[in-house]
This record gives structure tokens, sequence and C-alpha cells, in this order.
């Protein structure tokens, strides 16, 4: 290269895409992700001309048409007359809820686990190990599998629970007769209204009337707990004392809760065989039963040892000082370890609650109707139409876990040491 | 490095794309084996023994196949395929011909683009229940739980025939037939429900088959046939025939023990044309002249598949009813070899 005066660059010319530090490296990632794009076009131009040779068509009208199948298990009204895409919904609300519940209780057992590994009881903390290593290395599938079979082959049928001829049965409910484990499902005592107003429609969402009640009822007996404890804060800091309010909130939420259940006439029904099945409690599937179970166990798993790494990572001087300034052990853990430790867990925490809600997926191991086993597998099966069955899941789940990550991204952000 | 990998990806999926060729017959033939996509395990239709070798009913159809096409019975690779994946599997060109009691309906004939080349075995669905339980019919089965195998037509004759009763049902689905087995063996549900035929079957597995009875009601029609890709006529008329030919071989009388006798001495010019004796009709199928005769050698003529695989003699014990010959009152008739 040849002197040239300082601040002054060298005229541009084409070879120094190549020869040029400063272009090369921009010459390579347009190369590349010029190839990229050519793959991809490539491998859709050669699936849709594949299709077309097929006779097959690129369309979703299918959704739109009449699923004629069953669902076992259905968060909002479904029957063999609605369409697929309804089928589809009852699929993704059953994904949600199996997903929703097992990250509620993933994380409730990782966080006992996690610091219960630390405790200085030896018998604890090695049983803590047994439990997190046995669930974090058998593949999630066996353990769905396992107690699947444990629930088949050792609860009772329903039939069972009839007594025979004299009078004594094989089994029998427990918890003072009102818990019927079989397997199939557990059936579980239900709330029922006696007097039901008829549901409350909400453009395409229709609600029941007295869940919608209760609901309103919690909410504004909330909003007015808050807004007692503000002016309690009020008082306290204004003349020293606290008044006593915990009576104002049992009533706040008593009150308005007995009343709308005498006024609904809210009970408790406990369920009784009748026929082949139980009926008049709720029948909890044991397929949803044993999905949660195995996810909540394996996911607990490798929270506790998140736990475990985000509470080692808080300096031992924190726990000491604090033991200095006379906390004991539990408040220790919950006011000075724990939020320290939260900044450390919130990130891998993330990638587990994604994990859990793809895992999900198995459900078909255990015939419970998630969304793979609704979209991605009767209908996809009844209609033929693979690729727009498979390319909607994916979009679904995709949609699914950015929004999950985006969520625990802000509440990440709130435990973020705040830098000032 | 990385330029290498990244162009033997591009090269693997660019052979993977070529694949996709239409003449299943030259394919086959190139290959040397005939790849059959068959049921998991259904004893009687589909089920390897001990020993991994595979025999049955269904099986009977992919040997005779591969005798034509290829000369060798025993040239087949058996594909297992379940419920959900069978339909992809052939579609995609891991099977060439789908022997798996599949259900001849409407729609996987004209929108899932398959072509169902005859009829096998005509079947129905039906129930089974333990006998302790007390039902008699079907009509009894309101509230009850019911295995169901996802992703077949019985899934939806379920539905309807429930609706159309008016009863109540909760189904309990299952993947293949021996999870259907276990759950309802485990009381996990009250009934099992597929086509009759797989019921009997399933049965015959069973440690104590005394105990559970079939239902009478027979809720649907179920012909079961052999399948292929739509598209490709030729390899379709070749297991078509191929089917046909062991179909008309029992009502001409011809067996695999008399198969080369009648060969040299029949008369009758429909089994002289089958047995390819007086016209080369295998050249018109893309085969040689001998093509019906290996068939027909490979595991005897349909009714003798039949008694050797389900029927009265075996523990599966199936009737021939519907699959009797047209000459005895059942709706086996295969066109004519003319």
């Amino acid at each position: 290269m040849t002197d040239l005066p300082a601040g002054q660059d060298p005229p541009f010319r084409l070879s120094m895409l190549v020869r040029d530090r400063r272009y090369r490296s921009l010459t390579i990632q347009a190369g590349v992700f010029i190839l990229v794009m050519l793959f991809a076009a490539w491998l859709v131009s050669n699936t849709v001309e594949n299709l077309a040779r097929m006779g097959k068509t690129f369309d979703f009208g299918f959704l739109g048409n009449r699923s004629g199948y069953d669902i076992p298990f259905s968060l909002i009204p479904y029957s063999s007359d609605s369409t697929h895409l309804r089928a589809a919904g009852v699929g993704l609300l059953n994904t949600l809820l199996v997903s929703a519940l097992g990250c509620l209780f993933a994380t409730i057992i990782g966080v006992l686990v996690g610091v219960l590994r630390l405790s200085s009881n030896w018998l604890v903390s090695r049983l803590m190990t047994v439990y997190v290593e046995v669930f974090r290395n058998v593949p999630l599938l066996l353990w769905i599998l396992v107690i699947m079979a444990v629930f088949t082959e050792a609860m009772p049928a329903p039939r069972d629970y009839r007594p025979a001829a004299d009078g004594t049965a094989s089994a029998s409910m427990i918890l003072f007769d009102s818990v019927a484990p079989t397997n199939r499902y557990t059936s579980v005592p239900a709330l029922r209204v006696d007097h039901d107003p008829g549901p409350v429609v909400l453009g395409p969402l229709s609600l029941s009337a007295p869940l919608l009640a209760f609901l309103v009822a919690l909410a504004a007996a909330w909003l007015i707990h808050r807004w007692v404890r503000a002016r309690a804060q009020a008082r306290q800091d204004a003349t020293g004392i606290r008044p006593v309010t915990w009576w104002i909130t049992l009533a706040l939420y008593l009150v308005p809760l007995i009343a709308l259940s005498r006024l609904f006439g809210l009970h408790l029904v406990t369920p009784e065989l009748r026929g082949f099945n139980f009926a008049g409690g709720m029948n909890l599937d044991n397929g949803f039963v044993v999905l949660l179970l195995a996810l909540s166990l394996y996911t607990g798993a490798f929270i506790a040892e998140i736990v475990r790494a985000g509470i080692m990572a808080v300096s031992r001087g924190q726990s000491e000082a604090a033991a200095a300034l006379g906390l004991r052990a539990r408040p220790i853990m919950a006011l000075v370890v724990l939020p320290q430790a939260l900044r450390v867990i919130i990130p891998p925490l993330i990638s587990q609650f994604l994990n859990l809600t793809k895992n999900s997926s198995l459900a078909i191991a255990v015939g419970y109707p998630d969304l793979r086993a609704t979209l991605g597998g009767t209908t996809l099966n009844q209609t033929g139409r693979e690729m727009e069955s498979m390319l909607l899941m994916m979009a679904i789940y995709l949609a699914l876990s950015l929004v999950i990550s985006g969520v625990m991204n802000v509440y990440n952000a709130s435990v973020r040491l705040k830098e000032r | 490095m990385k330029t290498t990998v990244f162009l033997g990806t591009v090269a693997a999926a660019a052979l993977i794309g070529g694949m996709a060729a239409a003449d299943t017959l030259a394919d086959v033939k190139a290959r040397g084996v005939l790849n059959c996509g068959v049921n998991t395990g259904l004893v009687g239709f589909a089920a390897p023994d001990a020993n991994g070798n595979w025999s049955g009913f269904d099986i009977a159809v992919c040997k005779a196949v591969a005798a034509a096409v290829l000369g060798d019975a025993s040239k087949v690779k058996y594909i297992p395929t379940t419920g959900q994946t069978r339909f992809t599997a052939l579609a995609s060109g891991e099977v060439d011909v789908l022997a798996r009691n599949s259900t001849w309906t409407f729609q996987r004939d004209t929108d899932l683009k398959l072509d169902f080349v005859g009829v096998n075995y005509f079947d129905g669905q039906g129930f089974m229940v333990r006998k302790d339980l007390g039902v008699t019919s079907a009509k009894e089965l309101d509230g009850a739980t019911i295995c169901i195998q996802t992703g077949t037509s019985t899934e939806l004759n379920l539905a309807d025939y429930f609706k159309h009763n008016n009863m109540t049902y909760q189904p309990v689905n299952i993947d293949s037939n021996a999870e259907g087995e276990q759950q309802y063996m485990a009381g996990a549900c009250d009934a099992y429900t597929t086509d009759a035929s797989g019921l009997a079957a399933t049965r015959a597995a069973f440690a104590d088959p005394e105990n559970h009875i079939i239902l009478p009601e027979i809720i649907s029609k179920e012909p079961l046939g052999p399948a292929v890709r739509h598209g490709d006529n030729n390899w379709g008329d070749v297991v078509r025939w191929t089917l046909y030919a062991l179909i008309a071989a029992e009502e001409y009388g011809v067996t695999s023990a008399n198969l080369e006798e009648l060969a040299k001495s029949s008369t009758n010019p429909e089994v002289q044309r089958l047995l390819g004796a007086s016209d080369d009709y295998g050249k018109m199928l893309g085969l040689d002249k001998d093509w019906a005769k290996r068939a027909i050698a490979a595991s005897g003529n349909y009714g003798e598949i039949f008694a050797a695989t389900i029927g009265e003699q075996t523990p599966i014990g199936l009737a021939r009813g519907l699959n009797a010959q047209w000459t005895q009152g059942g709706l086996m008739y295969a066109m004519p070899f003319r």
C-alpha cells in the first residue's frame, strides 16, 4: 500500500471488496446472506412445486369445515359439529392451561427444592439431590409414560367403586368420600350453582354470569383493600400508630362472596357413580394430571438447579451480615438472599418456561388433547393438510414462546439491579 | 470448512428433492425391494413373529405384489405405520403401497390424493366390551368411556353414531392398537372400538378371549384395501390387478398347489389368460408373462390367504361373510381378465 496523506481515503475500487479488510467482512456477509436467501427460496419453490405435482394446493380453507370428531377435554363449548378452527382453539387453550399450571407448579417445586438442597440438614439436602438427578437425567417422555402406566394400572376402575353383591366395594373414595381417583380420571367435587341467570355474551366471548360476578367482586375487594392499606399507611406515617384494618380486609373479601353464593345458590357437588362413570363432580382427566405432574416435576428439577446457582451466586457476606444484624434463617433467605438471587435466576428461568411450553406437546403420549393432538393430529389426518397444519402449529408455538419470553423479559427488567 | 458443509447440505437437499419421481414401478424395480406400509402390529393382518418375520392378511398383499414385480415374495421392506402416519408415509414416497387396514372413503380418495386399488376386506366398525359389564348392545353405551385410535375414520363414525343416537361418551385417544389393548385391559375404557376384524384380531391375542364380547352393532361400512399414490396410474394398475389375480384365482379354483399344473393343462380361457398360458397380459402391466403365477404362488389365492391368516381355523376366527366370492353370496368380485 502506498502512503497516503493522513485523513484521506483511497478512491474506492471494486477489488477492494475482497482485498481491503474494511470491506471484506461486509462482502462475505452479503455473499452468505444472498446464498442463505437463495437456499430458502429454493426450498420454498421446491416444496410448492412438489406439492403441486402431487396435486395439493396450499389452502387454509379446511379450517372452516366441520371437524367431525369429539375432543375429550375442552375449556370452551365444542362438539363434532364445530369447525377445525375451533378444534385448534380448544387444543391451544388446553396447551395454555397445562403450560401455565406447569410453569406455576414447576416454579414452586424448583424454588423449594433449590433452597432445600442447600439445607444444612444432611438428609433433606441429599433427598433433594436424588430428586433433581433422577428427574433431570431421564427423558421426559419416559417420565410421562411411567406416571401414566402407574395411573392406569394401579388405580381402580370406576366400576370397582360399585358395591358388589355382598355390599362391599373393592375401592372406596378418599378424603371424606369426596374424591375418587380412577384409572381414567380423578373425580373431585365441583362447584355448581342453582340459579344461573345464563351466560353474559361479550362479542365472540360468552362468560358464565356467576363466574363474572365473583371475578368482579374479587377485583373490587382487592381495589378497596389497596385503598384501605394506603390510608392506613398514611395514618401510620402521620401519627406513628397503624390503625387495625384486618377485620375490614376480611369483611371486604368474605361478605360479597357469601352474599353472591347465597344469591346464586352455590354449593359443592360430590361425584357419584352413575352408569359407567362418575358424574356430578368434575372429572380431571388422567392424561391432564399425568402430563401436568410430569412436566412440573421434570422442569422443577431444572429450576431447582437454577435457583441453587442463583443463591450461591449471592456472596456469603450478605447472609453473614444479615445474621449479624440478628435476622433468623428464614428472613435472611426471603429478604436478603432471594431478592438478589432473582437477578441471576430469571434469565435461565425464561428458557425453562419456554421448554415446558414446548414439551407440553408430548401430550400425545397420554391422549391429552393439546394443540399438537387436535390441529397437528386428528385435523391434520382427517383433512390431509400436513403442510398447512404444521406451519400453523409452528407459528402458534412461536408466537406463544415469544409472548412468554417477552413477559418474562419485562419482569426481568423490573428485578434487575437498578443502576443510577 | 463452513462452505463445504453448506454445499453438502445443498447437495443432499437437492437429492431428496429430485427423488419425488412419478414412476413407482421403475423405482421399485431399480431398488429391488418393495416398500410396503403396514400396521404396527395387528395379529392376523400384519404382525411380526418372534424372529421378526412379518405375516398376515395384509402382508400377503405386499408379498404378492413383490412376487409379481420383483419375482421374489421376500423382497419386501415392511414399514410399520400408525393411523396417524400412514397417509403421510404414502404421500411422501416412503412407502410404495399401503396395505394397512385403511378404509376407502370419498375424502381420502379425492382430498388426500390416494388411490384405493380395490377392497381386500369388507369390514364395519364395532365395539368390544368385557362380558361382566352386562352390556349386550351398543345402544346401552350411553356415558361410557371408549378407547379410539386417533386419526382414523372410526373416530368420525363414533362421533356420528353417538350424536345420531343422542348418547354421550368420553373418548380416550390412543395412538396404536397395542396402546388401545393396554388401556382396554387395564379398564381405562369401557369399550374399545375399531373395525370388527381388528377387534376379533385384538381379542384373539388376549389371555382370556372368552371374557370379552363384540357387540352386534356394526356402525359403519369399512371397505379396507391397499392404496397407492394418486397420479401414478401404471403402478396403481399393477397393485390392482395383482389383488384381482388373487381373488380371481380363488374363483377359478387356482391354488398354490395346483398352479403349475393348471398353467399347463387348464382349458378355461380365463385361467389361461390369468396364468399367462395364452396371452401375455404381464406385458401390458410392464411385467413379464408369469407375474400372476408368482403372485398366487407367494401365499396362495385369496381364499387360501384368508383361511391361513384370519379364517375360522385361526385364533382370530373370522367367517368369510361379506368377503366370500360373489358366487358364494359375498362381495369379492374380481374384474374379468380379458
